[in-house]
Parts: structure tokens; C-alpha cells; sequence
């Protein structure tokens, strides 16, 4: 009772309201926003909320997408937010938005107990800093080649996609294993439902998602070696508005004649943007720490108090390293584009792209890799694609998995959530090819085959027929030739002997995903014929039914 | 002594072994490794031991459940199968209901209740892929308000995604307007079943998490066509109860289906006659492929409700599917309905 006494006696709202508190009040309520939007993207609760706005905001999206495709989708506009807040205070976004920045941080205020001296070691400026300067550049300039790699190191997309694919099953395995556990000793956990990412499937499983998990732990990890590596080592979006926060109106400003040259300001200085000399104002994430912990009252975050003298507003980028940088970013788009593994002449039948998509070179023009679809997706097909189907260039981009999953009749979540229109909005309309579409028609994944050798009724004898039963165009794309025969043991059985209707067939997957045969399924679809390609079309025309 | 200048650090006292920790430190050691030698070693039968010589020890040992008889017998003069017509379809239901005795005879106050409809596919209601939510609604109502049962769930394991079927058929909706509770297909759902007398399902994995204390259980099906079984009805919905790879049970369908009627023994079978899907089942997808019924069917023997079903509702005649004959010779009803059957139509 007494220390709570204590405590009250020394509390002041004003050090209570200070700036760096109403910064983590910040921090916490985006840091929520994000894991709501990720919850929220499930299919009994997305009803038209904006669960992609977090990346939609994202400026670097808007610019990658913008010199890619030539065009801002949807929402992108969003993007000019997060600018605009750059051109007044600097990287702010960083440091009071960005859910990612907040891991970090949070990570290294846990496991960064060092002394002073260590800490003040630490967040002093090294040369290797300037390395996210390269990656935007590299990125940025392989986008305007048309070679779509932000995804990979952007800090919103690899959240969601980590989240989506590795944070999001592990919590439901984690609460199924609770719930489990309660109600063996009689407790109705029906409730705890509600706190799961994907609550009434059995399961979620995201093929490859171990990768982004190493990923994922790799990166937090650094945080004890360099604090806030990611941040400053690696990040292309920090880069980006790095670049533009030489324009901001305010600053941290330190007073040269209260200075005492203490470097106390550097014990928690996240950016590492040496405020006790002249400020690094492209590494400043305005994080105000450097104001809390400064003795003399030396700093300010100020527009008009300015010492212009005390500040380095550009880059350290070297005009030498700007030309690497320029050479290796020209140079890795033919690199990736002659990989020749996902191209009109060469690609894997396993490129099955979600319902929606545009043409798979506007596709990788498009896609960010953040998974949201493969998040929304309600029957867990949409999986990240590994290099086997999509190649290097592909990797995580939303591939169809049927052994996993279906493409659900009326389903188009994936498209409603997709920030960038790699997979374009569309309808169930549009999507069943009724009303309006019905001229064009609906749109195709690919078509269905089967093998002979493994299907029951054509190889063994063995009636079966899922195929046919689930298959869920009407009329049905899977018909059977029912023939009566005598088996090898002398029954007498009625064989329905499937067969596909490439006209009708639209590549859902069900068939193959119900398909007895487990392991090689008899019935599989593959990409040709999938109507958003041309080049990978398979029937001159779609016959018609009569009547 | 010549040598105690060789010795560095003259001041220094070691701190000798002491007997007593010598033994405790050589208890311990033969403790834990006694232990583990125990363990690893006795025979199997001996108390704790964990040993396996054949591998087999090893291996889980899943401990299947049984499930109870539901059933209730009817009231003396009540039909076995009441079928109800004209009006608004929970009119027919509860005309249907009325011809058996009425549902409060077979739902006592306080019981908790479970109503098993057919939401396999992401289907609207119209397209008669699925159990007609009106009907839901309407049975979820009367089991809570006319016979005060304790808790109404309702439950399924869809083909397609549990959460999307549920809301495109609109049970959920139907279901929580009423005040009941659905229950959706999770990790933890499935249980080892046991049925004794089947062929094909003696021990299966089955949807048990909505099972746990019901005292009566409802099925309320669609009557489809169902190309390679020839009718999807009363018997088939059960199948939306089993778990594991069900898929490969289409090599023997008529002897699944009449395993299904044998591993669970209703309190009522109820058959939605309000939209019968005729072609193109059982997942239809045409609202042309859908003709409207004018029937509801309750029953307590499920294999008659399905034959009179099929001949009436899906207009095939009495060429009968082979798995109503195999149902009523492993004892779950009697195909023949006449004289079983009262009909009110208003």
C-alpha cells in the first residue's frame, strides 16, 4: 500500500501525457489495428470492413505498384497519408504506426538489457545503414522494369504475410489445443471460437510457410545483435520515406549550447540518427526518445527553432554506391525475367492463380506478396507458392492448391481483400459468368483431367464417382458412361465412368480435392484453359448446351 | 616441507568431500539411474514399465466411443411417419409433427436437443442443395419455446467451408434467430466411433463435440436426386456426422447408407418435401434442377420416411434404392409404409 503511495504521490499528469507515452499509445492502438484487420479477414466476418487498409496506406506499394503498372488500384491513393505525415514530422510512420517497427521495438526493449554505455554503443550510426537505400533502389527500379519484388522486404507485406500464413495457425493450434484441454474437465468452450483466426475449419496449413517463419524468427532475432536491424539495415519502406523526410517541417533539434555532449540521447535512439551531433534526419524514426532521456532540455522536436547547421538532411548514399545500386537493380530484372521458369512457354501446370487474376505478367506486376487473400480464403486452397510452381520471381504469390482445398462456387473473397489488383474485384456474378458476363462467360482456373490408370471405375473396376457429385456447375462438368460389368471375382457391378466436359469445367478443384485417390489424385486440374490468359487458353471454343 | 614453496597460493582451503555428500550424491545418481533403468527395462506387464518389445505397445490406442439410442416411443395411435401439406412450409411441419403425436411428447422440458440439417454445400436455399431454413428456424423455435428444451444446436460437417455453408444456406441466420447455437467443425470435433453391426463404419471418426450430453437428436433433410445412390434423404444426411476420408465410402454407397442408419438411431427423421432437388444432385446449382414439394415428412422410422419419399416427392416409383433393403435387414426400419403413415392437410 505504501509504494502504491508512493507512486501516486510522484505521479504528474504531465509526465504521464509526455510525448514518448502518447507515441507507445500509438504503437499499441496500430499494432491492434493491424492484428484486428488480420483476425477480421476471415470469411464470417470481412463484410465490407477496409482489412487491407494497412497496406493499401502503404507508400511504397502505391510507388512500386505506380511504376509498374502505370496505374494507382483502388485504394492505393491511401499511400499520400503516410507521405504527407513524412513531409511534416519526418519518419514518424516508422516509429508510431508501423506494426512491424513496433515487433522490433518490442522485442529489443525485452532483450536489449545492456549497460548505458553498451546501449549508447549500439545506436550509433554504422556505415551498413545505408544498405536499405540499395534494396529501394534496386526494387524501385526492377518495378519500373515490370518485376514486382517489394513484397519481399516491405515491412506491412511480410507482417500480413507472416502473420496470415505462420502467427495466425499457430494461435488457432494453440487454442484448439486449450480448448481441448477444457473441455475434457466439462467447460463449454464454444466461446473461444471467436478469439480464433480461422474458427470452424479443422485446420489451416500454409505449404513453405516454415520458410516465413524462419524468416520471421531470423529477423526479430537481430534485434539482440544490431537493435532495430530490420529498421535500419534492411527496410525499403523506412528507405523510402527516409528519402522524402529531407522536405519535413519539424525535426529533433538540438541546441548547441546546452549541449553537453553526454551522447546520453543515444541509450534509446531507435533510428540510430546521431542526435548528439549533426542528426541524421533520413535515419530519425521521431521516435522522441532522445527528448526524454536529454538532461540539458538540449533537444526539441521543432519546425521553427531549426539550427540548420546541426542536421544532414540527405542519405548517406555515396554517388558510387547510388551507381552499383542503379546497375544491380537493372540487372536483376532480366536476371529474374530469363529464369524462364513461369513464362507463356514454360510454366507449371501447378500455376493455378486465384479467381480474379489478371494475366500472369500483369500479375507479377501486381502482386505484392502480402497473402491477404491466402488469409481470406475460407477453404485454405489459396497457398503461397513455392518456387516449383511460380519460380523465384513467384515466390509466396497466392497459387491454387486442390489437394489442400476448392475454389468455392460464389466465393471472391480473395478478390475483395487484394490491395494491388493482381487479383482484380470482382463479382459472383462476374465470377459464374450470369447476367451481365454472360457473353464472356465464367471465368476458368484451368480444366480438370483424369488418369486413367489410378481412377476406380476405368482401371479397377470399382465404383466411386465423387468426382461427379460434388462436381458443382450445373450442368454438370463431370459426366459418367454408366456401363454394367462383370469384375474380376465374377459380381456383377454398375461402373460410372467419369469423364470431364472441358466446356463446363471451370477448374474449381473439388473434384480433385475429394478425389479417393490421395496421394496422385485420378482427377487433378491444371493451369491451361484458365480464361485469363490467351496464351494459355486450351479450347478454340466453348460448346454449348442445347436446351 | 622442502616443497611448500612450490605450492601457489599457501593461504588457500580446499573444501575436502564430505562423506555425507558423497553418499547422497551416489543415491541420487543410483536413484534417478535405477529408475531409468526400471522403466526402460521390466517387463511389459510390471508397473510403470515402458517397455515394448514388439513395437505394437507403442502404437495409439484410440478408444472408441458408442452412441446412445435415441429414440422415443410414440403414443398409442399415432402413425410411425406423419406427413403434413398445404399452407406455408411451417405449417406442413407442424401438421407432419401433429400426425405423430406432436413434438412435445418426444422432447421433454429441459432436454438438450441436437438438429442435424444438410448443409454440405455453399449453396442458397432456392437451389435445394440444402435444408430449408424456414423449417430450421421454425424447429429450433418449437424445441425451445413449445417443449423448453434446455439447448438447441445445430450442426453439420459441410463439404465445402463450414462458416460459407452455413451462412449461403442461411441455417445459421435461421438458427440463431431462434435462439439456437451452431456448432462448426474444428480440430477438436471428431471421436472414434463404434457401431456395432456395420460393415463399413464400425469405427470411424465422427462429429462428436456437438453430441457431448444431447438427449435427442433431429434430422432434418432435403430430398435430392443423387446420381450415383439415386436419392440423397433421410439416411444420407447422416453422413455429414462422419469425419476421416469419407470420400472413399462411394466405392460401397448403398452399404454406407445403410450403415448410417444403423450407427445412429434418432429421436426423429423430418423430411423437408418443400423443395426437392429432381436432377443434376446432390449438389443441384440451377433453381431449374429444383421442383417445388408440398410435403413434410416427420418420422420415427427413418427408412420408411425415405421410401415413401422417393416414391413421391422425387417421383421414381418403387424401384428403391438397394440401401433401403440393406437398412431394414440390419434392423433400422421397415421399407414398406403402408398403413404406417397419417397425412393432415389442414
Amino acid at each position: 500500500m505504501r509504494k502504491l503511495g508512493e507512486y501516486l504521490a510522484a505521479f504528474s499528469i504531465r509526465r504521464a501525457l509526455r510525448i514518448t507515452n502518447i507515441r507507445i499509445l500509438s504503437q499499441a492502438f496500430f499494432f491492434f489495428i493491424f492484428l484486428f484487420s488480420v483476425w477480421a479477414t476471415w470469411t464470417s466476418r470481412v463484410g465490407g470492413y477496409p482489412v487491407s487498409r494497412l497496406l493499401e496506406m502503404d507508400p511504397l506499394v502505391m510507388i512500386a505498384t505506380m511504376l509498374s503498372t502505370g496505374h494507382v488500384y483502388r485504394y492505393l491513393g491511401w499511400g499520400l497519408l503516410v507521405l504527407a505525415l513524412t513531409l511534416l514530422f519526418g519518419r514518424v510512420f516508422c516509429n508510431w504506426i508501423c506494426p512491424y517497427g513496433t515487433l522490433h521495438q518490442f522485442v529489443g526493449w525485452l532483450f536489449n538489457i545492456g549497460t548505458g554505455k553498451k546501449r549508447i554503443e549500439d545506436n550509433q550510426y554504422r556505415p551498413i545503414y545505408h544498405l536499405k537505400y540499395v534494396i529501394l533502389i534496386i526494387f524501385l527500379l526492377m518495378a519500373a522494369m515490370g518485376a514486382l519484388q517489394i513484397g519481399l522486404l516491405d515491412p506491412i507485406c511480410l507482417m500480413y504475410r507472416t502473420f496470415a500464413t505462420v502467427v495466425a495457425p499457430a494461435t488457432d493450434l494453440g487454442i484448439d489445443k486449450a480448448s481441448e484441454a477444457a473441455h475434457g474437465v466439462g467447460v463449454d468452450t464454444l466461446w473461444l471460437d471467436n478469439l480464433k483466426f480461422g474458427p470452424g475449419v479443422e485446420r489451416r496449413v500454409f505449404v513453405g510457410s516454415f520458410w516465413i517463419a524462419v524468416m520471421l524468427f531470423g529477423l526479430v532475432a537481430m534485434n539482440v545483435v544490431i537493435p532495430r536491424f530490420f529498421c535500419r539495415v534492411l527496410c525499403p519502406l523506412g528507405a523510402l520515406l527516409g528519402v522524402f523526410s529531407r522536405f519535413a517541417l519539424f525535426r529533433i533539434n538540438r541546441d548547441v549550447h546546452k549541449c553537453t555532449d553526454c551522447n546520453l540521447c543515444l541509450t534509446r535512439c531507435e533510428g540510430a540518427s546521431d542526435p548528439q551531433a549533426l542528426l541524421r534526419q533520413s535515419e530519425c524514426f521521431s521516435c522522441m526518445n532522445c527528448i526524454d532521456d536529454c538532461p540539458e532540455d538540449a533537444l526539441s522536436f521543432t519546425m521553427l527553432r531549426q539550427d540548420t547547421k546541426q542536421v544532414k538532411l540527405a542519405p548517406d548514399l555515396s554517388r558510387r554506391k547510388l551507381v552499383f545500386a542503379s546497375v544491380a537493380g537493372v540487372l536483376a530484372y532480366p536476371f529474374l525475367k530469363n529464369h524462364g521458369v513461369n513464362t507463356d512457354e514454360h510454366f507449371s501446370p501447378k500455376l493455378i492463380r486465384p479467381p480474379g487474376s489478371v494475366e500472369e505478367d500483369q500479375f507479377l506486376a501486381k502482386c505484392i506478396k502480402c497473402d491477404q487473400c491466402i488469409n481470406a480464403c475460407p477453404t485454405n486452397v489459396l497457398q503461397p507458392a513455392t518456387y516449383e510452381e511460380a519460380g523465384i520471381e513467384g515466390l509466396w504469390t497466392p497459387v491454387m492448391n486442390f489437394r489442400i482445398g476448392h475454389c468455392q462456387l460464389k466465393c471472391t473473397l480473395c478478390s475483395e481483400v487484394c490491395p494491388t489488383g493482381a487479383i482484380r474485384k470482382i463479382t459472383a456474378e462476374e465470377k459464374l459468368g450470369k447476367g451481365a458476363y454472360a457473353e464472356q462467360g465464367p471465368i476458368r482456373l484451368g480444366t480438370a483431367f483424369y488418369d486413367l490408370g489410378r481412377c476406380l471405375p476405368h482401371a479397377m473396376e470399382i465404383p466411386c464417382v465423387v468426382c461427379e457429385e460434388v462436381c458443382p456447375v450445373s450442368p454438370k462438368a463431370i459426366q459418367t458412361k454408366d456401363v454394367e460389368v462383370k469384375d474380376v471375382f465374377g459380381k456383377v457391378v454398375v461402373l460410372n465412368k467419369p469423364f470431364i466436359v472441358p466446356d463446363l469445367c471451370i477448374g474449381c478443384g473439388i473434384c480433385e480435392k475429394e478425389c479417393p485417390v490421395r496421394d496422385e489424385r485420378a482427377v487433378y486440374v491444371t493451369a491451361v484453359g484458365e480464361s485469363r490468359s490467351d496464351e494459355r487458353k486450351l479450347l478454340l471454343k466453348h460448346r454449348e448446351v442445347v436446351g | 616441507m622442502a616443497k611448500q614453496k612450490d605450492i601457489q597460493h599457501p593461504e588457500y582451503q580446499t573444501a575436502p568431500m564430505t562423506r555425507r555428500r558423497f553418499v547422497g550424491r551416489l543415491l541420487t545418481a543410483g536413484g534417478i539411474g535405477g529408475a531409468v533403468t526400471y522403466l526402460a527395462t521390466a517387463p511389459e506387464g510390471w508397473p510403470l514399465s515402458m517397455k515394448d518389445k514388439s513395437g505394437l505397445r507403442s502404437q495409439p490406442v484410440l478408444k472408441p466411443f458408442t452412441l446412445q439410442d435415441y429414440r422415443v416411443a410414440k403414443p398409442s395411435g399415432a402413425a410411425d411417419i406423419g406427413i403434413g401439406r398445404y399452407g406455408e412450409p411451417v405449417e406442413k411441419l407442424r401438421r407432419a409433427l401433429d400426425a405423430i403425436g406432436g413434438l412435445t411428447h418426444y422432447i421433454q422440458p429441459g432436454d438438450i436437443v441436437l438438429v442435424k440439417p444438410n448443409v454440405a454445400f455453399d449453396r442458397a436455399p432456392n437451389l435445394g442443395a440444402t435444408s430449408n431454413p424456414e423449417l430450421v428456424e421454425e424447429l429450433v423455435r418449437m424445441l425451445l419455446v413449445d417443449c423448453r428444451a434446455q439447448e438447441v444446436r445445430v450442426a453439420d460437417n459441410p463439404i465445402e467451408s463450414p462458416a460459407d455453408c452455413f451462412a449461403k444456406s442461411r441455417i445459421r441466420e435461421a438458427t440463431e434467430q431462434a435462439g439456437g447455437r451452431v456448432y462448426l467443425p474444428d480440430s477438436n470435433a471428431f471421436k472414434m466411433l463404434h457401431t456395432p453391426g456395420a460393415d463399413l463404419i464400425r469405427n470411424w471418426w465422427f462429429f462428436h463435440r456437438p453430441f457431448t450430453n444431447v438427449d435427442k437428436v433431429i434430422g432434418l433433410a432435403p430430398v435430392k436426386d443423387h446420381n450415383l445412390c439415386s436419392a440423397s434423404i433421410g439416411l444420407k444426411n447422416w453422413y455429414g456426422l462422419l469425419g476421416g476420408t469419407r470420400n472413399q465410402f462411394h466405392q460401397d454407397i448403398h452399404g454406407i447408407v445403410s450403415d448410417l442408419a444403423i450407427m445412429i438411431r434418432p429421436t426423429l427423421t423430418i423430411l423437408d418435401g418443400t423443395r426437392v432437388l429432381m436432377k443434376n444432385g446432390p449438389t443441384g446449382g440451377d433453381p431449374s434442377n429444383v421442383k417445388a414439394g408440398d410435403a413434410v415428412l416427420a418420422s420415427l422410422d427413418p427408412v420408411g420416411a425415405d421410401a415413401w419419399a422417393f416414391e413421391h416427392l422425387l417421383e421414381r416409383g418403387r424401384d428403391y434404392p438397394e440401401y433401403l433393403a440393406k437398412a431394414e435387414a440390419k434392423g433400422a426400419g421397415k421399407v414398406d409404409w403402408s398403413g404406417r403413415i397419417k397425412e393432415i392437410t389442414g
